[in-house]
């Protein structure tokens, strides 16, 4: 049995948990064997409804009095998937691309002694058993080919990589309540609290015009130019990992593998080389103009239009143009 | 208070990454090597908070002889004590890396043992997001991942990880691990000085003891994607290229 982890938002599944799901069905099938769900949380068993169009045959939601509410308590999460998975021997459990999925996994992978593949972008069965799978290192910017190995094969999808759409033949999902046995030490990790942030201004993930600064910048000052910019426009900021690391901004502002990974329609990339490690966070915009004074920076290449040029007298004078035209 | 700070050495990776003949890594041989970015800020966190708290903070690492050169950078950002679990510079897996990690944390915890352990979130290169969390139950201790903001108060780690409309806040007792991720404070600049006195500072080398070195996920090849490098078109050069640039804009309905 493939037994995917699923999280929701009170019965309703996240997009990237049905991404999951579409991995595990791959193996499912491929296996011959059948694909269940498990999820915590309130209203688990509304996700009987919802899954049962991807072709998920048993949902189990987890039961304890320690883990009613929104509690995410990742070891007690853990131990439940470990042990649902010993009681109705599972050969493979699957994860959704997001921090929890692979926190999770990462924990089961402890408690049953099993290897974990993250990040898979693709997964194939061969001949002895081993899982074929293809994932991502380096943000997306080198592709692992691997084999996983063991009675028990642990594994989260990437981001976006696997289709959230329902399977093509429906199946009627069962729904049953797990109840683990916990212990105080699952709970000793937990969140204590949630803390609401502040609101300000369009976030990053979610813009839709992306102005981003990087070492050509040159100061903390000269950004005030990519400020109005992005306002004329209706976006945000972004900076390179260069300029964060200058103190130009600060690291909420950085696009980037270890930074956001933003998916605007368009991404104005002022002053930017178009190293590796900025090109993983911005790789998700629709399109990409460059202002760059060196035409042989590598984001000229990665760019779809280029303007050869100092951004300091580039950008004011678009915004010129701009507030002109309004 | 002692606080170890784990970390790997992994290669620069600039504007292209170029793989050896035999797809098995990196070709490192134009850029070099650094340390994975989230574990800078361990590094940081580590000496910050031996700062505020006394005690010493000591780093550890799993890698060829070369990683001697990031021990030496975290001991320039003012780390107390370096130790390398030496390879021959092979690929371990995630399980047999964080069975080697905990042997060593065990050999090198003589009596005191650590109140604080740090790790990055994933490593730059491998990202298997697993190595500090595998380390930690082999230990017995509680951790919490993805940190962006620490604060140690009378044995207690409250720890913080950014969620979409927020934060997530944990409470732990000491000893425990925390994985974290860069933003959570800016690490130092080393100082000409501070550098100087790393390189003559001794680093200790063990032998890494792991059960095996595959552990279940082995990785075959690396590929380098195929990416759509077709020249930019050119709107033209300096403020003169606006009313094209503007043109541009109205097309794609951003304007």
């Amino acid at each position: 049995m493939i037994l995917a982890l699923v999280e929701h938002d009170e019965g309703t599944p996240e997009e990237l948990s049905l991404e999951g799901v579409a991995m595990a069905r791959e193996l499912a099938t491929a296996e011959g064997d059948s694909l269940e769900v498990v999820a915590v949380g309130d209203e688990a068993d509304a996700l009987g409804e919802a899954l049962g169009e991807h072709g998920v045959e048993a949902v189990h939601c987890v039961a304890h009095d320690r883990l009613e509410g929104e509690t995410y308590a990742p070891d007690a999460w853990a131990e439940s998937v470990a042990q649902l998975a010993d009681d109705c021997g599972a050969t493979a459990i699957t994860g959704p691309g997001t921090d929890r999925g692979r926190d999770v996994l990462a924990r089961v992978g402890t408690k049953l002694d099993a290897p974990l593949a993250t990040d898979c972008l693709g997964v194939e069965v061969a001949d002895d058993g081993a899982y074929e799978l293809r994932r991502n290192r380096w943000g997306g910017s080198l592709i692992e080919h691997a084999r996983l190995e063991g009675n028990r094969k642990l594994l989260t999808a990437a981001e976006h990589e696997f289709s959230s759409e329902p399977a093509a033949s429906a199946v009627e999902a069962t729904v049953s309540a797990f109840e683990p046995d916990l212990e105080d030490d699952d709970l000793a990790v937990r969140v204590d609290r949630v803390e609401a942030g502040d609101e300000e201004g369009i976030s990053l993930g979610e813009a839709r015009v992306v102005v981003g600064g990087g070492r050509g910048v040159g100061s903390a000052a000269d950004y005030d130019q990519l400020e109005e910019l992005a306002e004329l426009l209706g976006g945000t900021v972004g900076a390179s990992r260069a300029a964060v690391n200058e103190g130009w901004r600060p690291h909420d502002d950085q696009v980037g593998q270890t930074g956001a990974k933003i998916s605007p329609d368009i991404y104005i990339a002022c002053g930017i080389s178009g190293a590796v490690q900025h090109m993983v966070g911005c790789k998700g915009a629709d399109s990409l103009l460059a202002i760059n004074t060196d035409p042989e920076a590598a984001i000229i290449q990665k760019a779809d239009w280029a303007v050869i040029g100092d951004l300091h007298e580039v950008v004011p004078a678009l915004n010129d143009a701009l507030r002109e035209a309004d | 208070m002692r606080v170890l700070a784990c970390l790997k050495r992994v290669p620069n990776t600039g504007a292209r990454i170029v793989l050896t003949e035999d797809e098995q890594r990196i070709d490192a041989s134009g850029l070099g090597f650094t340390m994975s970015p989230h574990e800078e800020c361990a590094i940081e966190e580590a000496v910050a908070q031996v700062e505020t708290h006394g005690g010493s903070a000591h780093l550890l690492t799993l890698g060829p002889s070369e990683a001697d050169e990031q021990l030496r950078t975290g001991l320039a950002m003012q780390a107390d004590e370096a130790t390398l679990l030496e390879t021959d510079g092979e690929e371990w897996s995630p399980r047999a890396t964080a069975d080697a990690l905990a042997d060593g944390i065990d050999r090198l915890a003589d009596d005191e043992g650590f109140d604080l352990l740090l790790f990055g979130n994933e490593s730059a290169d491998a990202a298997n997001y697993q190595v500090g969390v595998r380390v930690a139950s082999e230990l017995g201790y509680p951790c919490v991942t993805g940190i962006k903001d620490l604060e140690i108060e009378d044995g207690t780690a409250i720890a913080r990880r950014e969620v979409p409309g927020g934060e997530e806040v944990y409470e732990l007792d000491l000893p425990a691990v925390v994985t974290v991720k860069e933003g959570l404070n800016e690490p130092r600049y080393a100082s000409m000085r501070a550098k100087m006195q790393a390189r003559q500072q001794d680093t200790e080398s063990m032998e890494p003891r792991a059960e095996t070195r595959a552990g279940g996920l082995e990785k075959v090849r690396l590929e380098a994607p195929e990416t759509d490098d077709s020249p930019a078109e050119i709107l033209g050069e300096g403020p003169e290229a606006v009313p094209e640039i503007v043109e541009t804009l109205a097309e794609e309905e951003v304007v």
